[in-house]
């Protein structure tokens, strides 16, 4: 056991993890993060807090994260390279280590020029793999500069994967790096493309990576046909086949038919060989959380110790 | 080469405010070639100037502003009430040491190191990190051409060859990709890129070479 966290030995055990995704509120707003916390409780394993995504200003990641853990929801911190160098990341990660904190998922961050302020200088003193690498020597005991850490920080360490980014052959060889470089656990991009998706899941076995880190399939509950559209056409390295986008175009109720196909999407997942879990991720729409979980038949989550 | 771009004539015009005898002063070398403040645009630059008003407007274009050799003998000319460089900011930093006692303004905003792709079309190739990567990367360079100078391999932004950040732009890690690939080095991209030392970039602090070697 690396960090001990819920996520960690829930997939351990060999269960079919679930995890959820929350973006913190643009103001600071604790209720509002407690508020979500409510569809996640008891119906994911964890809950990743993001980091300022699309570089938007939002409540720190570290800060809400501490907020789910008072309310009963294991999080998973995101970390970025984009706004902080080493020394503000290590000096964070022991920050989130001392308050307890146990996953953390290691990012490279969108682009400041998509959020709002992209007049920022951007950092990038590391990337994410090196990100990886620096907390894989954390947790052993050494800080990035090469200094011992008495109490080194425990985390589970996490990384993303996009099997719908090019160039598609870089992407199995980019994911052998994050392992090598200390990665316990990735997440994956959303999947709406699933032929391509188990391609890359088949170049994936062929390495034998489905045994060195657990994947979990990113899944994006949608409720309209006008974000499907907005993701195929402004999101880039999100690969949306037509054929969903003209099946949300017919569904009499969008949000009925949003949960059908998340419902399907998560079954499919499941039968593909190295498909450790699902990480949902219900942008703005955190309520369906339960009703999602149930009806892909993951409910209840499976007790581990501690819990 | 060090691409420029002159700034616009209304905020040229805002420097020089108040001053009536400007000197423009151009540079024979990168200036020149990305067609920014040689010869001609100072020729061009002068004309504007005199058009809105100036009493006199004088020109000058020395082989390279970043050599004191080539500037001292500008000390020459008198009577000017400020200097208007057509060089990189390295040309306007070196005119101010030698006029102390004169304004020196910036014609021009200096853009990237990099290279002419093609008629009217620039684009950057290093950021000058002081610590050559490019044996290792296929001979282009993410540090200056990814969008957020990863060096183990494309972001997840990466499509159809181009950077999320900007269509027009080409993925780095694509070109590292497709380079590696013509030289059959792929293996190359299953190595980690360890944190690199920036201390030898500006993150250092101003740089300073000093060789014994070529000293007097």
């Amino acid at each position: 056991m690396k960090a001990g966290s819920r996520l960690e030995k829930v997939l351990t055990a060999g269960h079919f993890a679930v995890c959820g995704e929350m973006g913190p509120p643009r103001s600071a707003d604790a209720k509002a993060i407690r508020d979500k916390a409510q569809y996640f409780r008891g119906y994911v394993d964890a809950v990743n807090v993001t980091d300022n995504q699309t570089a938007v200003v939002r409540v720190s990641s570290i800060a809400s994260c501490l907020i789910l853990q008072e309310e009963g929801v294991e999080p998973v911190v995101q970390m970025t390279c984009r706004d902080r160098n080493r020394l503000a990341i290590q000096s964070d990660l022991l920050g989130a280590a001392a308050l307890g904190l146990k996953n953390v998922l290691c990012l490279t961050g969108d682009h400041q020029s998509f959020g709002d302020h992209p007049t920022a200088k951007n950092v990038h003193d590391i990337d994410s793999i090196q990100l990886i690498w620096g907390v894989d020597q954390m947790r052993k005991g050494r800080f990035m500069g090469g200094d011992e850490i008495k109490v080194p920080p425990q985390f589970f360490i996490g990384g993303a994967a996009n099997p719908f980014g090019d160039p598609f052959a870089m992407r199995v060889p980019r994911l052998a790096k994050k392992i090598k470089a200390g990665c316990d656990f990735i997440q994956t991009q959303v999947v709406f493309d699933v032929p391509r998706f188990a391609r890359w899941m088949e170049l994936v076995r062929e390495r034998g990576l489905h045994r060195e880190v657990y994947i979990m399939a990113g899944v994006l509950p949608t409720r309209s046909v006008r974000a499907l559209r907005y993701m195929q056409q402004d999101v880039a390295g999100v690969s949306i086949p037509d054929e969903c986008i003209q099946r949300m175009e017919k569904a009499a109720d969008p949000a009925e038919e949003g949960v059908k196909m998340a419902v399907e999407l998560i079954q499919q997942l499941k039968e593909i060989e190295g498909v450790a879990g699902v990480h949902l991720m219900p942008v703005m729409w955190e309520r369906i959380i339960p009703r999602l979980v149930e009806e892909a038949g993951l409910y209840p989550r499976p007790v581990v110790d501690d819990d | 080469m060090i691409v420029a771009e002159r700034k616009p004539l209304t905020e040229i015009k805002g420097m020089l405010q108040g001053k009536q005898r400007v000197l423009v002063v151009g540079c024979n070398t990168c200036v020149t070639i990305c067609m920014a403040g040689g010869r001609k645009e100072v020729a061009v630059l002068a004309s504007a100037l005199r058009l809105a008003g100036l009493e006199h407007v004088g020109e000058e274009t020395v082989e390279r502003q970043c050599d004191m050799e080539f500037l001292a003998p500008l000390t020459k000319l008198q009577g000017y009430d400020c200097l208007l460089s057509t060089a990189c900011g390295i040309g306007v930093q070196l005119l101010g040491d030698l006029f102390p006692g004169l304004p020196v303004y910036p014609a021009l905003n200096t853009k990237f190191l990099g290279v002419n792709e093609d008629l009217g079309c620039w684009s950057e190739r290093c950021q000058s990190c002081g610590d050559c990567i490019l044996d290792r990367t296929g001979g282009i360079c993410p540090i200056a051409r990814c969008s957020k100078s990863l060096l183990n391999g494309p972001c997840g932004g990466s499509q159809n060859g181009k950077c999320e950040v900007n269509g027009d732009v080409d993925c780095a890690w694509q070109l590292i990709y497709d380079r590696l690939e013509a030289r059959g080095e792929l293996d190359k991209l299953e190595t980690i890129f360890l944190p690199k030392d920036w201390s030898h970039s500006r993150d250092g602090g101003p740089r300073r070479i000093r060789r014994e070697d070529v000293a007097l």
